[in-house]
């Protein structure tokens, strides 16, 4: 019915198109972290990871072999070899050298350079050099030479494995991925039965102001949890809680509790009403009809919430940062530690955008295994 | 022990303590307070079932009361009295404190731009992209694509959208996608976070863009359930595709369109995340719940904090009242 007669095919075009481009669009910021998480730190910062897979111009600082290595050629005192080889690194073409860090390009392959501590250099295309001097060189140390290489791509773990289970205390994830996990287990488990209990009340038993409490719910739906932050954390300190992940949990339940009652009731009461009348006349209880009836008919609407509430506790920030992480940062959570590395690493991607995505991984997993109940509970749960 | 030993004992004691509450709640309202036994039994299966919804309700009222009703009171008075002083009433001197700081002013002229910005710009390619997807073949694949973002964290997004507004010195290659882009065109880079007032609609970029995929879905269900005879109808009278579009399909999912508007409304007026993590409220990006947040805990600021809270609350009011009033309509 949308393709009117004689302008199918210009349109069906336009619409793959566009949505080709809506997808692209959409997706390449995920994508420029997720290449970027796999890349080595001098790779990220030499190109766009949108060049990931094509050879980079890097530069790199190498150096010449000692001096003790040095020969005297009718008068003059002679260092060879390659730079690629005395650094240990795989040769590869150079465009461009230099003896100053100030100017890392300043000549090219072939020219010779004068250094500043006597002698000359002269840098070749495959990265052979010759060191001369009319005096002995002195020191330990070769002299320093930048060269600018073309350096084919380079993937790598090593991101991960340093980001995971270095067990550094300022970088490390490793920490903070299982103090996320603990956080958000059972903030995700526990709302579920006491919101299901309520919600098969609302929804099933007849009692006077019925009404006014689903009202009061969706009231509370909108409710912004700023205001709960001061009087909470106060309640819990002057009863013994303090921060921790005891007052996380609860104040996660309390915060998700609306929309799973709201979630839950509207799902209930949709349920076909004979069931329910027939158990009745059975002879069962309200408690036997909700266990054995309502339950188990009830599992899609559970798994919607369960599944909000798990994205929503496991990205949280401010009320970790409020309600469990103390002074000693002991229990920090991987979104309060992903802002500290932005302050402290604000320019070493390597390791922002490997936290970053440790830390975007189990939802996005969750999110691509169960969206189906994700949508459901979505539309079931945007008030109408 | 062991934090994560800890949750699992709490898992459990959670769970069992709910299932035990439960249990023995209603065994004790059958068995010893209302026996459905005896001379009085029918008067005690009727009081005994007056009873049992609110032993039902009783966990997650009391939960819900002392979690966000409680706040609610409580946040007023402490935005009415003053810390330092004892708790001593203070009328409204915090909420002209607050009036007289030019932050929170800047606070508030963001929050509307972003009010005005963020549900228009999110509904409205949500609604393109609901359209565009619901009619070729593998547009379930690319709505999956566009939701994915909703998954993401806020402080995830925003180290994502860091690195594409990243920043080099004009010398060496641009890695940040943005000043790739525009220097590649001629332009020069620019440190795009710290230009005041545009890089407000930078962060925003960060919203709409978690957004649109949640916007795509509802209203993507809403244009499926749309009568296939009035578009028909609509056809046979020779009307094109722009014109169904706007004056068939949009008017009859009119509600949906504000019920999408109105949540990310109520979002964008709660937003934090975003601005904590990716500049701080620096640079004149200072939005409410950042101000907040700031007074509460690094200023240690009680009164004017709450006042700020306060001024969230007031601001979500409108839709608050117009949410119950839509359920109570349906109740009736």
């Amino acid at each position: 019915m949308d393709n009117i007669a004689g302008k199918k095919s210009s349109l069906t075009w336009a619409v793959h198109l566009s949505v080709a481009a809506l997808v692209i669009i959409w997706l390449i910021p995920t994508l420029g972290l997720l290449v970027s998480s796999f890349r080595t730190v001098e790779q990220i910062s030499a190109s766009g990871w949108w060049r990931a897979l094509f050879p980079a111009e890097q530069n790199l600082t190498l150096r010449t072999a000692p001096p003790e290595t040095q020969v005297q050629e009718g008068g003059v005192f002679v260092i060879e070899g390659n730079l690629f080889a005395v650094a240990g690194e795989t040769p590869t073409q150079i465009s461009a050298f230099g003896i100053s860090a100030r100017e890392v390009s300043a000549f090219a392959p072939g020219d010779t350079a004068e250094l500043r501590r006597g002698g000359q250099i002269t840098v070749a295309t495959n990265g052979d050099y010759r060191l001369t001097n009319t005096e002995a060189f002195d020191g330990d140390r070769g002299a320093r030479v930048f060269v600018t290489a073309t350096v084919p791509p380079d993937f790598t773990l090593d991101n991960y494995d340093y980001v995971l289970f270095s067990g550094d205390a300022r970088d490390g994830m490793g920490r903070a991925f299982l103090s996320t996990l603990t956080v958000t287990i059972p903030a995700t488990v526990i709302p579920i039965l006491i919101a299901a209990f309520a919600a098969y009340a609302l929804a099933w038993m007849e009692f006077p102001g019925r009404a006014l409490l689903i009202a009061f719910i969706v009231a509370l739906l909108v409710v912004p949890l700023q205001l709960a932050l001061i009087p909470l954390l106060s309640l819990h300190n002057a009863i013994g809680i303090g921060k921790g992940y005891l007052g996380v949990w609860l104040a996660h339940t309390g915060f998700g509790m609306p929309l799973a009652i709201y979630l839950l009731r509207n799902y209930m009461a949709g349920l076909p009403r004979d069931i329910i009348e027939n158990a009745r006349v059975d002879g069962a209880t309200d408690f036997q009809i909700f266990t054995r009836i309502i339950l188990p008919l009830s599992f899609p609407a559970l798994a919607s919430f369960a599944i909000f509430q798990f994205l929503w506790t496991w990205n949280d920030l401010l009320v970790a940062m409020v309600f469990l992480i103390d002074a000693t940062g002991e229990t920090t959570v991987m979104t309060r530690q992903i802002v500290e590395l932005l302050g402290t690493r604000g320019g070493n991607w390597e390791i922002l955008a490997t936290a970053a995505f440790v830390s975007i991984a189990v939802p996005l997993l969750v999110f691509f295994t169960m969206q189906r109940y994700l949508v459901r509970g979505l539309l079931a749960g945007s008030v109408k | 022990m062991h934090p994560a030993f800890q949750g699992l004992i709490t898992i459990a004691l959670g769970v069992g303590g709910c299932v035990a509450y439960f249990y023995f709640a209603n065994q004790a309202l059958d068995r010893v307070l209302f026996p459905a036994r005896g001379p009085n039994a029918g008067r005690n299966i009727n009081r005994a079932n007056m009873i049992r919804p609110w032993v039902f309700l009783f966990p997650a009222l009391f939960v819900l009361c002392l979690y966000l009703a409680y706040p609610v009171v409580e946040t007023l008075r402490l935005s009415l009295t003053d810390r330092d002083a004892g708790d001593a009433f203070v009328g409204l001197a915090n909420y002209q404190q607050m009036a007289s700081e030019p932050k929170f002013w800047e606070a508030i002229r963001n929050n509307i731009l972003w009010l005005i910005v963020v549900p228009a710009a999110s509904t409205a390619l949500g609604l393109l992209a609901a359209q565009l997807t619901d009619r070729i073949a593998w547009g379930n694949i690319a709505k999956s694509l566009i939701f994915m973002p909703m998954a993401i964290s806020f402080v995830g997004a925003a180290v994502i959208w860091r690195l594409i507004y990243d920043v080099r010195p004009d010398e060496a290659d641009q890695i940040g996608l943005l000043n790739a882009i525009v220097t590649a065109l001629g332009g020069d880079a620019q440190a795009w976070l710290t230009i005041p007032f545009w890089n407000n609609f930078f962060l925003m970029i960060v919203l709409i863009w978690i957004q649109t995929g949640f916007a795509m879905v509802i209203l993507s269900a809403a244009l499926r359930g749309i009568p296939e005879e009035t578009i028909e109808a609509a056809i046979v009278d020779g009307a094109g595709p722009l014109r169904i579009f706007f004056s068939i399909k949009v008017p009859q999912i009119y509600p949906t369109i504000i019920v999408v508007w109105t949540t990310i409304t109520l979002l964008v007026l709660k937003i934090f995340d975003i601005v904590f993590a990716m500049t701080n409220g620096q640079w004149e990006t200072q939005v409410l719940a950042n101000y907040m947040y700031d007074k509460l805990f690094r200023a240690n600021d009680w009164g004017v904090g709450s006042a700020a809270a306060m001024v969230i609350m007031v601001l979500v009011t409108p839709i608050l009242i117009w949410n119950v009033r839509q359920v109570r309509r349906e109740m009736r």
